[in-house]
């Protein structure tokens, strides 16, 4: 029985846990979860995801959410299966958990302000708080600078090798690239702009950009 | 070398450049009070791994000085360093410290097995993504900017509020299902907690958010009152080199 993802392919935190399993090699069947007529809050869904977010995972009688803790997980039952996603050593994997956290608590909060009130909102007709855009692009500048300098000794975040820290910002920095047109933030950084013409080239991600369309 | 403050230590030297040139051993750099570093040292201490603890002031700014950012690029605290490795981001530090000190003092604060492992990865990131954020913005607006002398923000306080409800309405339901977030023993998880909820429930008025649901008031009471969180407690309130 495949692995069930429950999720829109479009949102984010979905795109990060399809994004791994394409990495790893794992088959799994995408459940569509329509959040625009909020399925995501039927207590149905609920009892999958009590926070009421997507994606929640269904393995059998093995059910999980949290995108990052979905991708630690599969990353780490499949090392010898698929990509190496998360380091051999201890010191790797450390390293590659601190990028992941840096993703977590520096980069996405901003990213998602930036999406929710340049493009969510207009959407549904309310006006985006545009004050609050330009504070978060600030931020978001000086963040990227370190990931600049950090690009510059290393070839990827955490170490010489493509890992879940590198992966985890693949979804975030589509939108900001497109929908939230902040390419500019991304291109103006030569070494923040060959990683992501690297990251965003490899096969498993093409297969989640095909599987929006 | 000279003596200040009863330390020995080379002339025009800071304790952070001191600390840099010093032997190996584990290092935890922040004060105490940060909810971060409180947060690495709870780790620690449930592990019984012996540390040092050099305080950054961050009133003087050396949290964005050159030498601190070698250890942290963000300029943000914590940083640590064990033998030859420096990490920073408190829930990679106390993972880390869970997996080199596996066999020393509380075994299981980071699972016993690949499915306990699940669930809490699972548990933690809703810490870090869904209760952290508007906990932290209480903390904040409620604890600290007061005695910084900072203006609050109400409409910030009232969103925050309604965001943190839901998230610990959450937790009422699972902890009538399971005596800990994750499952039925403490876990890095609950640890992870610690650092906001406690200023929430002795700095602020707001602490009923926790005390009046049944069950998060049960495992709040339990959870904080352990030794290890007692212990960091006593060093917010006689953090070194003050």
């Amino acid at each position: 029985m495949a692995l069930k993802v429950y999720g829109p392919v479009r949102a984010a935190c979905p795109q990060r846990v399809l994004a791994c399993l394409l990495e790893m090699g794992v088959e799994f069947e995408l459940i569509r979860v329509d959040l625009d007529s909020g399925e995501h809050k039927q207590p149905d869904f609920l009892l999958r995801q009590p926070f009421g977010q997507v994606p929640a995972i269904e393995d059998g009688d093995f059910r999980l959410f949290e995108s990052r803790a979905i991708i630690r997980y599969y990353a780490t039952k499949y090392v010898e299966r698929g990509t190496n996603l998360i380091g051999s050593t201890l010191e790797e994997k450390a390293l590659v958990d601190q990028w992941l956290e840096v993703e977590a608590h520096n980069f996405n909060d901003l990213v998602y302000t930036i999406v929710l009130q340049l493009v969510v909102f207009p959407k549904m007709g309310q006006r985006g708080d545009l004050a609050l855009v330009r504070s978060c692009e600030e931020k978001l500048e000086k963040v990227l600078d370190v990931y600049e300098e950090r690009l510059s000794k290393s070839h990827y975040l955490a170490a010489d090798f493509f890992s879940l820290a590198d992966l985890s910002h693949l979804p975030a920095i589509r939108y900001l690239m497109n929908e939230a047109g902040m390419g500019h933030l991304v291109r103006n950084r030569k070494n923040v702009n060959s990683w992501w013409m690297d990251i965003s080239s490899r096969p498993a991600w093409k297969k989640v950009m095909k599987l929006m369309d | 070398m000279v003596e200040i403050r009863g330390e020995l230590r080379e002339k025009g030297k800071s304790k952070l450049q001191t600390s840099l040139m010093a032997a190996t051993g584990v290092k935890v750099y922040g004060p105490p009070l940060s909810t971060a570093v409180s947060r690495v040292l709870g780790c620690l201490l449930e592990k019984d791994v012996q540390f040092q603890l050099i305080p950054i002031n961050l009133a003087k700014g050396e949290h964005k000085k050159p030498d601190f950012l070698k250890l942290q690029p963000f300029g943000q605290v914590p940083a640590f360093e064990d033998e030859g490795l420096s990490l920073f981001e408190s829930r990679a530090i106390c993972r880390y410290i869970c997996e080199k000190y596996a066999n020393g003092g509380n075994k299981g604060l980071y699972g016993t097995d690949f499915l306990s492992k699940a669930s809490i990865e699972q548990w933690l990131e809703a810490e870090g993504q869904n209760f952290n954020p508007p906990s932290s913005a209480l903390v904040f607006q409620l604890a600290f900017a007061p005695r910084m002398k900072l203006k609050q923000d109400e409409g910030v306080i009232k969103q925050n509020e309604e965001k943190l409800a839901k998230v610990l309405d959450v937790y009422e339901k699972r902890l009538g299902e399971s005596r800990y977030l994750a499952g039925d023993e403490f876990s890095l998880v609950d640890l992870s907690h610690l650092p906001n909820a406690h200023y929430l429930v002795s700095a602020t008025n707001r602490g009923e958010m926790f005390t009046a649901r049944t069950n998060v008031g049960r495992w709040w009471g339990e959870i904080s009152s352990r030794d290890s969180w007692k212990k960091v407690v006593e060093m917010q309130k006689s953090p070194p080199g003050a």
